[in-house]
């Protein structure tokens, strides 16, 4: 509310003066830009529970992964179960190894007898971060470089030169199947977790560099970034306030697909053994680690695979929904779906008398 | 500038003249970078060694020269048609691959079919009841596709649900060589060449786990860009015209509304190869399928270099002609583009 105050007295610098007939400005909304956003977002949600879902999911899977990375005591105490690995007892009864589900034990214990929910839930925090870190890392250098080389095109100038080196690395890049490069580069570096987030970095970035630089293109001519060119905007000016900030939309989606992506690359070279011995809990070295248990005690490798799922599937199921709402085709295609027409039902009587013939 | 033959064939051309520089930037990075990651792989290639021993590995393999050399000789050999040999096994590398190539081949293709005969009909049933409960569970199971790691999703096919229904999930046969010649090594047409309705049976049983593993994890693209261009299409005034017209609901979804958002649907069939290709890695391990994924993942991780590259450049090789296929496809289906 107070935001809007300032343009209000702006809009009439003569108060003295009676108003004229009021001129057909669009009226602004007196709500903040947040505020819209949030009824939006807020619409977007009704609209369509799927979305919502996935929401309500990234929201719960991320403040759990803060609660376990910043208090670990905290959720020990929460939860009733010791959070790292309970040290094995061999006088422990038998009878507490490899539990399936109950209410004590969620997902289980293993056939040490440790809790495998704890286990799971030990392993959030680092995988959401490498997650979150990938994409953060690949969206910065990918668009960083697509921006440039979408931007500064124009053959036979330096920016030309540039962007085409830029585009003809990436096409190398987006020729590598990207498991095989990281599986490559993870296996040669060393095996240890840092090595492997670093291999799926080195092979992330191209993608969005592609997308990037299709979305600048789309955008750079059109007249509003013409006309801002005219008024003697300065080129870097009109890259980060008119083109970037058009094509945020595109670049959000898929920055929050790909959270998930990178989470089940990651883990599968988890899997296959790159990331060494098992010291850190990880999701996908605890599948690696209780596969040959999957026949006899199937929660122990379905624990991780479950948290693999969920995480992956909350954050498509946002981006999905996000896709559907802000790409401007499906949304029309949305609204046209939502509000059924009653004339292909109804008008065939009479049109199949007209010309029903010419059809095939 | 335009849509004539000539036209296509420049088109193509083009392409496949840049594929030879591209290739190269491919064998010049993996070259690099396991060369310099690893500077003395002997030390791993023979464990234990007597220092002689590892002194007569550096010297036998070159690795004590300057990187640009050994990589000058390595282009050098690959022209003459030599792709190096696998230090541990001693043999060359290239008859080894190039006889587990057809498999993967075969793995690629067979799931390919699954995605489009299952998938595509998915993507259409989702767009078609767009908001209602049939779209939302399609989305649902694509997105579950998606959300698997394909080591758990494969993991859980060969070791629950093989067995549950009967089905081999491992290797190509159920003998470790078949009983017949392996001419093409495509484990259902050598079945088919060697006449023997027993061998297809089994080579065929043998394909469709691995197949529906990686099919599964998969499908979603296809279904998604169904989904997503049916949801465009539908609402043009061409489909209407066609429901006004008295045509069948089924008639003009398939056969007007489809056949044109299949358009962006093959497009995107082409960029999955890559997925797909990465995906044979995992799956041929799980699967001991006796593919290019399988021979990969050992050579990465026994730093089998010579090995590693040729696989790599394989790959690579696939996912360009996998996306020039799915462009001129894209070219052949929609009138309006123009090849330049």
């Amino acid at each position: 509310m107070p935001a809007a105050i300032p343009t209000e007295e702006e809009a009439s610098p003569l108060p003295d003066l009676p108003p004229p007939t009021p001129a057909p400005v669009v009226v602004r909304s007196p709500r903040a830009p947040w505020s819209s956003a949030v009824i939006g977002f807020l619409r977007v949600m009704r609209a369509n529970p799927l979305t919502l879902a996935g929401f309500v999911l990234v929201v719960i899977i991320c403040v759990s992964a803060i609660v376990v990375a910043a208090v670990p005591p905290l959720t020990q105490l929460l939860l009733g179960h010791a959070l790292a690995a309970t040290p094995y007892d061999p006088n422990m009864p038998t009878a507490a190894l490899h539990q399936g589900p109950s209410f004590a034990h969620w997902f289980g214990t293993d056939e040490l007898g440790r809790d495998m929910f704890s286990l799971v839930l030990a392993a959030l925090p680092l995988d959401l971060a490498i997650g979150l870190s990938v994409t953060g890392f690949a969206l910065i250098v990918g668009s960083g470089l697509g921006l440039v080389a979408g931007f500064w095109d124009k053959p036979r100038t330096l920016g030309g030169a540039v962007s085409t080196v830029i585009m003809r690395v990436t096409d190398v890049f987006l020729a590598f199947p990207s498991l095989v490069l990281a599986l490559a580069v993870a296996a040669t570096l060393g095996r240890s977790i840092f090595t492997t987030v670093l291999a799926v970095m080195v092979t992330w970035w191209p993608y969005y560099v592609r997308l990037t630089r299709g979305e600048v293109l789309a955008v750079k001519n059109l007249p509003y970034v013409t006309a801002a060119r005219a008024s003697g905007v300065s080129e870097v000016r009109i890259l980060f306030r008119h083109v970037l900030r058009n094509i945020l939309e595109p670049l959000t989606i898929y920055y929050t697909l790909d959270v998930g992506t990178v989470l089940v690359t990651f883990s599968t070279l988890s899997f296959v053994g790159v990331t060494g011995s098992i010291t850190t809990p990880e999701w996908g070295q605890q599948v690696e680690f209780y596969q040959g248990l999957l026949p006899f005690y199937p929660w122990t490798v379905l624990a991780p695979g479950l948290a693999i799922f969920v995480t992956c599937l909350a954050f498509s199921l946002l981006g999905d929904g996000l896709r559907d709402i802000l790409d401007p085709r499906s949304r029309r295609a949305l609204i046209q779906a939502a509000q059924p027409s009653t004339l292909p039902a109804e008008v065939p009587a009479v049109a199949a008398r007209g010309g029903g013939g010419a059809g095939a | 500038m335009g849509r004539s033959r000539t036209d296509l064939l420049v088109f193509i051309a083009k392409r496949l003249a840049v594929l030879p520089f591209v290739l190269l930037g491919i064998i010049a990075i993996t070259f690099f970078f396991t060369h310099i990651a690893v500077r003395n792989p002997c030390a791993s290639w023979i464990p234990h060694a007597h220092p002689g021993a590892l002194q007569n590995c550096i010297n036998y393999f070159g690795l004590n020269q300057p990187l640009t050399t050994q990589f000058v000789k390595y282009l050098s050999s690959l022209a003459a048609g030599n792709w190096g040999i696998d230090p541990l096994g001693g043999q060359p590398v290239a008859p080894v691959i190039l006889a587990a190539v057809p498999a993967t081949i075969e793995l690629v293709l067979a799931s390919l079919f699954l995605m489009v005969v299952i998938g595509i009909p998915l993507g259409v049933i989702a767009a078609n009841s767009n908001g209602r409960w049939a779209d939302h569970l399609v989305r649902v199971l694509y997105l579950s596709g998606w959300a698997t790691p394909t080591y758990l999703g494969a993991l859980v096919l060969a070791v629950i649900v093989g067995p549950a229904v009967g089905l081999p999930s491992g290797g190509a046969y159920t003998t470790s060589t078949p009983p017949f010649p392996q001419p093409t090594h495509f484990s259902v047409i050598d079945a088919l060449l060697a006449g023997s309705p027993s061998g297809v049976a089994d080579a065929f049983s043998h394909l469709i786990l691995p197949a529906t593993a990686l099919a599964f994890l998969n499908m979603g693209i296809a279904t998604r860009m169904t989904r997503s261009s049916m949801l465009e299409v539908l609402p043009l005034d061409y489909v209407k015209t066609a429901r006004m017209k008295g045509l069948s609901d089924i008639f003009v979804v398939y056969k007007h509304a489809l056949r044109n958002s299949l358009i962006s649907t093959t497009t995107v069939l082409g960029i999955t190869a890559g997925s797909l290709l990465s995906g044979t890695v995992v799956i041929e391990e799980i699967f001991r399928w006796p593919g290019m994924g399988d021979y990969a993942f050992n050579a990465i991780t026994s730093y089998n270099f010579a090995g590693t590259i040729a696989t790599v450049v394989i790959f690579a090789l696939g996912v360009v002609i996998a996306n020039l296929v799915a462009d001129v496809l894209y070219g052949v289906l929609d009138p309006r583009v123009e090849w330049r």
